[in-house]
């Protein structure tokens, strides 16, 4: 091994004390988070992720409606905002004149900067009654799957999941594009001297850019899974469970954030901190589950990188 | 030790000493809780601010949950809160801990109906069964008994309930748990509770947003923000029968009932008060003080600003929207205020 010298090692030292602090923080929000639930955690036990019920003058409280409301919405969102952010990268990095592309970047930036509570103002006077006038005009006969069931209040689900879905779109387009960009053109190259079209060479290079573009659409899940404001003022507030699009229905972020500061019931409080537990358990098994799929496709890809050097030997 | 060291310690040591004189004199009071009495409460600090420059009072309006819970862990000096503190939570007080009521407020019902601009008469019973569901649309016979000659459509109701804990929620589901027992079992009272129906906003500006994008909705503000943004806000049947829209006086006479039965503590509830002119949904907000108070300066300057309050303070109300307390609890209140040890 090579000899540290004296500021190689403070160097070495000081990030890996920065990398510390981040471990260190992750575990100190998870132990205290269950530190907080634990007479919720007491008196509930594993009832509490299976319990529609949310009352606080009865003093019972179960996660189910919020956890419900918190995957629908953003897998929801996902399904909404992920072809329209890779339509976007896409057009961006292969399509677009080249003075239109700043514009358009800086566009998108913008988008991923304004607030969540002014999202959330849009979505109360604008999108929301766009969203009635949609509910309001849909045909009799489809208003009777349970898919487009209820009162069209605008207020809802779907209201929810097309804010989401507006602010997950520049994070995912903005990742995407850079992983374009990254795609050596010799890949593209490559495709073109094999006649492929315009189109086709996009896919090939998409298909390069998988294991990247996945953790993009990820990144835009984890933001849609943890948003608050903007979503508990289109959501409707309403803790229970539906199908249904036009539904009111709550997540565990907006009912944190509602409730939090009147709750003046020590399980009341406790039970809310454990729903913010239900929330981190829920975003690591998310990000987990993400970083072994990326993982999986990377792995995939070498190993069909592998033959490729046989065949160049035997010919 | 160079000279100019020793002219910029000397200095130092002045400006510190300065600093330290005149923090001496300045007194901080730190207190937390309810949202609902903000404006006045602000108002009144910054009015005695220029009467005492000495004393400066700050209010975190957090929330009376949080209120309660930080004058319990004697982290701020004084709490408010709109509800009465429950016996468990008195219990749970490392000392006895007194209630005086503030000022008064109320909740309207506010609505949105279609085509219909004439203001609607609502009895308790009906605003309960509304807002458990079980009366569905706007021309139910309920409904169209309460208000003959207005043309009710067959919209179907929406109600829009608050979101977030808070004071307005419970002074609202008081009053509809005293006049329906069906929604004191179901729904009970709390500044939070789970609804048997409808959509939640946050805050009052929530609300009144749903309400006025939403054709065919009711739900319920203070009457304070009802006034400021000017929505139209319907009448409440009272113990008398009498059909009241709220307003300053109304609710002062709440309050003017409640005074002949008031309590040793100041703990109750003055929704669905007996009398006439009676705004049958107003109630008190609290002040929380300590009947022995760590602290006994700010004990005593806490007092005096509650004297104060409760009597030149109380002209500030009227502008703000809130109704001014009846001279008759105010009485009842200074003589409680001797209770608390200032020495």
């Amino acid at each position: 091994m090579r000899r540290l010298g004296g500021k190689d090692l403070g160097f070495r030292l000081g990030t890996g004390a920065f990398a510390l602090v981040l471990i260190v923080i992750v575990c100190a929000i998870g132990s205290e988070l269950f530190r907080q639930s634990y007479l919720s955690i007491q008196k509930f036990g594993f009832a509490f992720w299976r319990t529609e019920v949310w009352d606080p003058v009865a003093g019972q409280f179960g996660a189910l409606p919020f956890i419900w409301g918190t995957l629908y919405s953003s897998v929801l969102a996902l399904a909404l905002a992920t072809p329209i952010a890779l339509g976007i990268a896409v057009f961006i990095s292969e399509l677009c004149p080249g003075w239109l592309r700043q514009p358009l970047v800086f566009l998108t930036e913008l988008l991923a900067a304004i607030p969540s509570i002014v999202y959330g103002l849009w979505g109360i006077f604008v999108l929301v009654p766009l969203v009635r006038a949609l509910e309001v005009s849909l045909p009799g006969p489809l208003r009777q799957i349970p898919l487009f069931s209820g009162p069209p209040l605008g207020v809802g689900m779907l209201a929810a999941a097309v804010i989401l879905a507006v602010m997950v779109i520049p994070f995912t387009s903005s990742v995407s594009r850079e992983v374009l960009r990254s795609v050596p053109p010799a890949q593209r190259e490559g495709a073109y001297a094999l006649g492929a079209t315009r189109f086709e060479a996009i896919r090939a290079a998409l298909f390069y850019a998988r294991t990247g573009i996945v953790g993009a659409v990820m990144l835009g899940f984890g933001r849609a899974i943890g948003e608050t404001m903007a979503v508990t003022m289109v959501i409707g507030n309403n803790p229970t469970i539906s199908a249904s699009l036009f539904a009111p229905q709550y997540t565990m972020a907006a009912v944190i954030a509602n409730e939090f500061t009147e709750a003046a019931d020590p399980l009341y409080l406790s039970a809310l901190v454990e729903i913010g537990l239900v929330l981190f358990v829920i975003t690591l098994i998310v990000n987990s589950l993400s970083r072994l799929l990326i993982w999986s496709m990377a792995r995939s890809a070498a190993v069909v990188a592998q033959p490729a050097e046989p065949t160049a030997e035997a010919a | 030790m160079t000279t100019a060291t020793g002219k910029g310690l000397a200095a130092l040591a002045c400006v510190a000493a300065l600093g330290a004189g005149l923090a001496a004199q300045t007194v901080q009071i730190n207190g937390a809780g309810a949202t609902f009495p903000n404006p006045i409460y602000s108002k009144w600090f910054d009015e005695y601010y220029k009467l005492h420059k000495n004393i400066q009072i700050n209010y975190q309006s957090v929330g009376s949950g949080a209120g309660i819970r930080q004058v319990s862990a004697q982290t701020v000096f004084f709490g408010a809160s709109d509800g009465p503190m429950t016996a468990e939570q008195l219990q749970a007080a490392p000392g006895r801990i007194l209630h005086f009521p503030t000022v008064l407020g109320a909740v309207v019902p506010v609505y949105n109906i279609p085509n219909v601009r004439t203001e609607l008469k609502f009895s308790g019973p009906v605003l309960a069964d509304i807002f458990l569901g079980k009366i569905t649309k706007w021309n139910d016979a309920a409904l169209t008994k309460l208000n003959q000659g207005v043309a009710l459509p067959g919209t179907d109701i929406t109600v829009v309930h608050r979101s977030d804990g808070s004071g307005t929620t419970y002074i609202w589901v008081d009053y509809l748990a005293k006049v329906s027992p069906e929604f004191l079992k179901k729904v009970g009272v709390n500044t939070a509770v789970r609804w048997p129906t409808g959509v939640g906003g946050k805050g009052n500006e929530g609300v009144s947003g749903l309400v006025t994008q939403t054709p065919g909705s009711i739900g319920y503000v203070e009457l304070i923000y009802a006034l400021q943004s000017k929505i139209s806000y319907g009448s409440v049947q009272n113990m008398a029968g009498e059909f009241v829209k709220a307003s300053v006086p109304a609710v002062t006479a709440a309050a003017a009932e409640a005074a002949a039965k008031m309590p040793a503590d100041f703990r109750v509830s003055i929704t669905n008060a007996p009398g006439k002119g009676v705004y049958p949904i107003s109630s008190f907000t609290w002040l929380l003080l300590y009947e022995d108070p760590k602290d006994k300066a700010q004990g005593k300057l806490m007092v005096d600003f509650m004297k104060w309050a409760l009597t030149d303070g109380q002209r500030y109300c009227a502008d703000l929207g809130y109704a001014p307390l009846p001279e008759a609890v105010v009485r009842l209140e200074m003589a409680a205020l001797a209770k608390i040890k200032v020495s």
